[in-house]
């Protein structure tokens, strides 16, 4: 066909074909016919997947992106299929996913009229969104491709949505493929610093004896990990990673503190309330790894990273600041460095490490953390693991052991439950030859499990992992430890039998209740050849620690369930619902 | 306690695009910030705006505003100018209802501000002021001792003095 022949949609496809989108996952609707008819006629390359539910097609493309680095696309229709759209690409932008997402809508002449299916998305996703496009007129479809792709991927990467009425579509587009960006206001810069902020982060670290490293996910974005670790070992600085970081800095290595913040290790927490330096690479600083914020690192020399420079003094003010690519300053810095003194600080670590351990009970049933750990050794942290959210995300943050980047998937900053069954599906679409392996709980899972459909269809080997303790756990625990064991809304009673899903699906379902059976079960589902559902037993009541309150200071994380509440007057029972539950 | 927090100008200079209104004024009241006043007119080409904002709020969320401003794909300036590094002018249409014997005092008034009579009827006038915003606000305090009708006002445009940049 050539180009002067072709409907809006067309050029839309053929357009995403042309910036390099390799998958697209959606549903159609009425609003987007024209849309999936140019798919059936033009689209050569571009794999399309069709879910069962649009929240699962923005999942999908999101763990696609996370997994390698590359946008997908999402096609869906208007109104509900639009609107469907929303959890998954605010799951995107709060952890600066590229995603292309494109939505079919009313033809020009209904809008604001409340057609059948019409939803205003443009302005429903705006402040979730990097970018964003309503289409006016089928020649500004090339165009407008490349800008969302330029947008998506550039800078601090995010989702862009395309908002295109029917008869956009259906209106012949005259334009040819090759379009100019026309972008006046867009520098994504990666190079944002001069010498003198360089000279200054150098400086800081040369006079410091106890500074950390704190590896967000910028660093991973920017495909930074050797530079980071050329970093920690010639200056010899201990290193934290934020949960979106994991893995850019090996878990194994001996500088590595792992985890921060909230459900981070004892010791890293213990490291920022010491350190006399802190010099954040692609970490946003967020809420959940500060403790209180105005306290976080107080007597240090902050220093922080970032490709985005609103994140500077958000919530915590930097000392110094360098606006860039993580990767881009950290080759600018590594010259300059000379080696500072930490011997003490890393002995003194070290036995914070000893003393504080990760840890987790092996009696008294199937518990989550075991059973990650087990994943961890039968696949030495090489499998691509994605979660949900809520304990057992926590847990798989803590015990499974990352030693590269892009191994480990799940919804940071939206925390949204549902996240995990398609951000597997979505990532084993872009590495197909590599175990993928998801841990959900039972309360997330059953937001998304119609997406089991899509799995069985593609043949995806994906291993979920449930671990069901019938409860909302995460909400139990706090419920537990801040509301005086009122338990309101997180009983999931009625959970159906999980393993008769899985086979209604035509998909392998196992159980796992006795702790002599984890080595077999794991086994076997890892070795399966398609997707494999593992409904995991675990016990009802346990809690993810360390933690640190919220409202408290990392100085004061917990490791166990405080065993007095302050504010009390009787303390805690001396049988909790816990120890009942826990018996039944 | 609003009153005790400063008032800052922002000026905007903006790809002339749908949507592009409606980021810029998400971005301040997410952030907690009360536009007091809002110009947009078109840049000194057609394809891009000029925005001019003032609003009142603290420092730290001002400098989180004018950042978020920044990182918008359609946003090629976000500025905040202090009074002294602009010239700012505001203009006014002040209804007041007169009768003839009041009308001497009236347009002495507009006089002294040099405000245009632009409308005269047998009950009412109409007086256009130009000026900065404290001029404009004396005017019409003035002029509340008659019955004030209507009141419009532009809102503040600036622009920077000199070599520099708005």
């Amino acid at each position: 066909m050539s180009e002067h022949q072709m409907n809006g949609a067309e050029a839309l496809i053929l357009s995403l074909e042309k910036i390099g989108i390799e998958v697209a996952f959606g549903i159609p609707g009425g609003s987007a016919i024209p849309l999936y008819d140019a798919m059936y006629k033009v689209r050569k390359k571009m794999k399309f997947v069709l879910v069962r539910h649009e929240q699962g097609a923005a999942h999908m493309a999101d763990g696609y992106a996370r997994a390698t680095g590359k946008p997908a696309a999402v096609l869906v229709t208007s109104g509900p299929g639009a609107a469907n759209t929303v959890t998954g690409i605010m799951t995107a932008y709060m952890d600066s996913i590229p995603m292309i997402v494109v939505t079919g809508q009313s033809v020009r002449g209904m809008l604001g009229k409340d057609a059948f299916q019409e939803a205003d998305i443009f302005n429903l996703t705006l402040p979730i969104v990097k970018h964003s496009y309503l289409l006016k007129n089928a020649n500004d479809i090339p165009r407008v491709l490349k800008e969302a792709y330029h947008i998506a991927t550039t800078g601090r990467p995010g989702p862009v949505l395309i908002d295109v009425p029917k008869d956009v579509g259906t209106d012949l587009c005259t334009a040819g493929l090759d379009a100019e960006m026309n972008l006046p206001g867009y520098h994504p810069e990666p190079k944002g610093y001069t010498p003198e902020t360089l000279q200054a982060i150098a400086d800081a670290l040369a006079k410091s004896r106890r500074p950390v490293i704190v590896a967000g996910h910028g660093a991973v974005l920017s495909h930074a990990e050797d530079e980071l670790r050329t970093l920690a070992e010639t200056m010899q600085i201990p290193v934290t990673s934020t949960l979106l970081g994991k893995g850019v800095f090996p878990d194994s290595h001996a500088l590595s503190l792992e985890g921060l913040g909230m459900h981070g290790t004892a010791y890293a927490n213990r490291a920022l309330v010491e350190c006399d330096l802190m010099i954040s690479v692609g970490a946003r600083l967020d809420d959940r790894i500060l403790g209180v914020p105005a306290m976080f690192c107080r007597d240090a020399v902050k220093i922080h990273i970032d490709i985005d420079a609103a994140e500077f003094g958000k919530l915590v003010k930097p000392d110094i600041r360098c606006r860039g690519d993580a990767k881009t300053v950290l080759q600018d810095l590594l010259p300059l460095l000379e080696p500072g003194d930490t011997a003490e600080w890393r002995k003194a670590l070290a036995g914070y490490k000893k003393k504080w351990p990760l840890g987790y009970a092996k009696k008294g049933g199937l518990h989550p953390p075991q059973i990650i750990d087990a994943l961890n050794k039968l696949t030495g942290g090489k499998a691509v693991m994605t979660t949900d959210v809520g304990q057992h995300q926590m847990w798989a943050w803590q015990f499974y052991k990352c030693d590269k980047p892009w191994q480990f998937i799940s919804s940071g900053g939206a925390g949204t439950m549902g996240f995990g069954l398609p951000s597997a599906i979505g990532a084993q679409f872009g590495r197909p030859d590599e175990t993928v392996v998801a841990i959900v709980g039972d309360g997330g899972f059953q937001m998304t499990m119609s997406e089991l459909a899509t799995a069985a269809i593609h043949k995806l080997p994906v291993k979920v992992f449930l671990m069901n303790n019938h409860y909302l756990g995460m909400v139990r625990q706090w419920q537990d430890m801040f509301y005086d064991e009122r338990y309101s809304g997180v009983d999931l009673e009625g959970n159906p039998d999980f393993v008769q899903l899985a086979k209604a699906y035509g998909i392998l379902g196992l159980n796992l209740k006795r702790a002599a059976d984890i080595p077999k079960v794991l086994k076997k589902a890892l070795e399966h050849r398609g997707p494999v559902l593992v409904n995991v037993e675990v016990v009802k009541h346990e809690e993810v620690y360390p933690m640190v309150p919220p409202g408290k200071p990392l100085e004061d994380t917990v490791m166990e369930h405080p065993k007095k509440k302050k504010g009390r007057p009787a303390g805690r029972r001396a049988t909790t619902a816990a120890t009942k539950a826990n018996r039944e | 306690m609003n009153k005790a927090l400063p008032t800052h100008n922002l000026s905007i200079y903006v790809a002339n695009r749908p949507g592009a209104l409606v980021r810029i004024a998400q971005a301040f009241s997410r952030r907690g910030f009360n536009i007091e006043s809002l110009v947009v007119s078109p840049g000194a080409t057609g394809d891009f705006s000029r925005m001019t904002i003032t609003a009142k709020g603290d420092e730290a969320g001002l400098e989180q505003i004018i950042m978020q401003c920044s990182k918008l794909v359609d946003v090629l300036a976000c500025r905040e100018h202090s009074d002294e590094e602009v010239v700012a002018r505001e203009l006014g249409l002040v209804k007041v209802a007169v009768d003839a014997a009041q009308r001497g005092e009236v347009l002495q008034i507009a006089d002294h501000f040099r405000a245009k009579t632009v409308d005269l009827t047998e009950t009412s006038i109409v007086l256009e002021v130009t000026g900065g915003s404290e001029k404009l606000d004396a005017m019409v305090e003035l002029l509340r001792k008659f019955k004030i009708v209507e009141l419009v006002r532009t809102g503040k445009v600036i622009m920077a003095r000199g070599e520099g940049e708005t």
